[in-house]
């Protein structure tokens, strides 16, 4: 596909580059100058980034299609102005072999409007004893390794994914909670679970699996990645890993740095995710990490799940919430309008930034690269209605929450994905 | 959300004190028929006897319709919501349902969804709070003032709602509130729960100088670890006689029942002229009638 588009301000982090200028798509990759009767899209007063990447998405299929489908997981994306999702392995049947990656793939290519990334499982079934086939899942297109939903508990097992992934140059990627200390917990431990009696995730459950995890990526050299980064020692310790020059890198979610556990006197399951919305301090620190650059990326950690599910008693709901369509407008509010960060940091935390932790060739403006573009209005005012979400599902904690500054138009391949008028946020 | 009854932590000291008020009129037993024709739903998903037994008391003593379910013979069983069993109930329009759940917050999550008022009678390990008022309202008969009273409450802190909701109402009141309990079930964040609370996990401490000694049953249902050997509870954490020797001469002992003879006080304590544990069970019926008659009438 070719495509010009005109008159915006460009800004690609991975060129240090923020000019007006246009940006020529041909053959739907990144070019010098476009090619003659290219179709044309006015930029003009909005801002022309590079395609966002949300390195941390689950969709669902195969297994859970009434929750989500690579289809409608997709949608949400490119209605959220994202063109690149990774996948995590939580399936049914996990993706811990190159058969269910290889039907993921190939699901995305027939339906999917945004490109779709597997991450494959450590262990097989993501139980956490025996390291399943990476080497086979790379050659079918995982672009990382993970167990994402839970923990390797086992730290002789993740030494040995670690060296595995080291060998086939794979991030691995962990979701740190040390099970023994969070059992049974439904949210944050603190004056608010006391306070309603819910069981409590102590920090230190991230804490000490971080810190475990940091010391094992020493020991091995491997490229170590944190997901969603939320509790305060976490953070510090990803930033001293940086200091001392190891491969670690962390990515927070939108809602881990918008609200806190204060939220969840009503008992509203749409604030029910692991890690738990933390207390105020933490979110102070991962905002800190988000400017000082000790975390890399943002993702949502988007979970569907169906309203059945989620209409429950508190402590019997599943964990996790909706997060593509609104991960912009939270991430403007929060972060750039809150006068936390600049824009181009903003776009870097969504492009270049993931891009670089998986080792993406992607997430740039690069002549060359894939012809992947998001179109932002940072001043765009509008309001999220999840009942008409592009998603499956329902379970947002932001449903009716105004917001400054969206996406606009998201590009993949240089094809202006369309998304329906009636999309949740105009 | 509807005029229920979902806990104290929401309730202001006029309300309290009205509640407590129409109360001590109700003490008098008799009938008063204020709640005539009205229905009334009892709907318990956790075992119950004194809670149950005595809401259906004042019901009936108001002149109301009762209808009790436990969850067994309901059709939770059949795998049925929560909300649809709620909305079932609701269909047959009762004025009322009192209910007990295992999880925190669930009537508060059902009175977001429902018309009909809801009267928590204990959720999980958050509120009881017509427990809170009993309890106020037999320490109010002994001493006609809870300011500055001080009001021990000890053993499985962690897991009461009736700790809970004592701390906000004696909170509310200006008594001292002190907490005890091993480490394992005392998380040291219940100091800020109210203003007025401090902790201890040493029993001697907690007693010394008390005006009222409340002690709590171990919660084995909610524990998922056992935190101390039970012989080893009792030594550090029962209440023998000798204990309230350290208290005011006049100190009371309470229990929100059921009692463990041996496990958290002694037989002896239990049937103590000190023990006002029965008057405490007399007191629910005269408290309930109050909530049921504010929430309905």
């Amino acid at each position: 596909m070719n495509l010009l588009i005109r008159g915006g301000r460009v800004i690609d982090p991975a060129q240090g580059r923020d000019e007006i200028a246009d940006v020529a798509i041909v053959h739907g990759h990144i070019a010098a100058r476009a090619a003659p009767n290219s179709p044309e899209f006015d930029a003009t007063g909005l801002v022309v980034a590079p395609g966002f990447i949300d390195m941390h998405v689950h969709l669902r299929e195969p297994g859970f299609e009434h929750a989500e489908t690579i289809e409608t997981g997709a949608r949400a994306a490119a209605a959220g102005g994202f063109t690149t999702i990774c996948c995590m392995p939580n399936t049914k049947p996990v993706n811990d072999s190159a058969t269910v990656t290889s039907y993921i793939v190939e699901r995305a290519r027939k339906h999917a409007v945004v490109n779709v990334f597997p991450i494959g499982a450590i262990t097989k079934g993501s139980e956490g004893v025996e390291l399943s086939t990476i080497a086979s899942m790379k050659e079918a297109g995982i672009v990382a390794i993970s167990d994402d939903g839970r923990p390797v508990m086992n730290a002789r097992v993740m030494r040995r994914a670690m060296e595995t992934a080291r060998a086939l140059d794979l991030t691995v990627i962990n979701h740190c909670e040390d099970l023994h200390l969070s059992a049974g917990g439904d949210m944050h431990e603190g004056i608010e679970s006391v306070r309603l009696g819910l069981r409590g995730i102590p920090s230190a459950s991230e804490d000490v699996m971080v810190a475990r995890d940091i010391l094992l990526a020493e020991l091995t050299g491997a490229r170590y990645h944190v997901a969603h980064i939320s509790a305060r020692h976490s953070v510090a310790m990803v930033a001293f890993a940086k200091s001392k020059g190891l491969r670690v890198t962390a990515e927070t979610t939108p809602h881990h740095f918008a609200l806190t556990d204060k939220e969840l006197g009503r008992y509203d399951s749409n604030y029910k995710m692991k890690p738990p919305l933390r207390c105020g301090i933490d979110v102070e620190a991962v905002i800190e990490g988000i400017k000082s650059g000790a975390i890399d990326a943002i993702a949502t950690d988007h979970a569907p799940h169906a309203g059945s599910e989620k209409m429950q008693e508190f402590e019997s709901c599943p964990f996790g919430i909706l997060g593509l369509e609104t991960a912009l407008g939270l991430s403007f509010d929060c972060l750039v309008h809150a006068g936390h960060i600049s824009i181009n940091r903003l776009i870097e935390l969504f492009t270049s930034g993931p891009a670089g932790v998986l080792r993406l060739n992607r997430g740039t403006l690069r002549e060359g690269a894939p012809g992947d573009v998001t179109i932002l209005d940072p001043e765009l005012s509008w309001t999220y209605d999840v009942n008409q979400s592009a998603s499956k599902s329902r379970n947002s904690p932001f449903h009716g929450r105004a917001f400054r500054g969206a996406s606009v138009a998201t590009i993949v391949g240089g094809k202006v994905v369309p998304i329906r008028p009636e999309a949740a946020k105009y | 959300m509807t005029a229920g009854l979902l806990g104290i932590e929401g309730l202001g000291r006029p309300e309290i004190e009205a509640i407590l008020e129409r109360s001590r009129y109700f003490q008098s037993p008799g009938r008063y028929d204020t709640l005539r024709h009205r229905l009334i739903v009892n709907l318990f998903f956790e075992a119950s006897t004194r809670t149950r037994t005595s809401f259906e008391i004042a019901a009936k003593r108001l002149g109301a319709d009762t209808v009790s379910i436990t969850a067994s013979s309901s059709s939770v069983s059949k795998g049925e919501s929560l909300v649809d069993t709620l909305n079932t109930l609701v269909a047959m329009k009762p004025q009322a349902i009192v209910m007990r759940h295992s999880a925190s917050g669930a009537p508060h999550f059902l009175a977001r969804h429902l018309s009909t008022p809801i009267v928590n009678a204990g959720d999980g390990t958050h509120e009881h709070p017509t427990q809170a008022l009993l309890d106020a309202l037999t320490i109010f008969d002994r001493r006609g003032s809870l300011e500055n009273l001080r009001v021990a409450i000890i053993g499985d802190i962690a897991h009461s709602r009736v700790a809970r909701s004592n701390v906000h109402l004696l909170s509310r009141f200006g008594a001292s509130i002190v907490l005890c309990g091993p480490p394992a079930l005392l998380p040291r964040e219940l100091e800020q729960l109210a203003p007025g609370v401090e902790l201890t996990n040493d029993m001697n401490e907690a007693i010394r100088d008390a005006d009222v000694v409340m002690m709590l049953r171990v919660q084995l249902e909610r524990q998922h670890e056992v935190p101390m050997a039970a012989g080893e509870y009792f030594r550090f954490y029962g209440l023998r006689l000798e204990h309230m020797a350290l208290a005011k001469p006049d100190a009371i002992v309470m229990h929100p029942g059921p009692i463990n003879r041996g496990r958290e006080l002694s037989s002896e304590v239990a049937d103590s002229q000190r023990s006002v544990i029965l008057n405490q069970v007399e007191n629910g019926i005269a408290v309930r009638m109050a909530v049921l008659e504010k929430v309905v009438a």
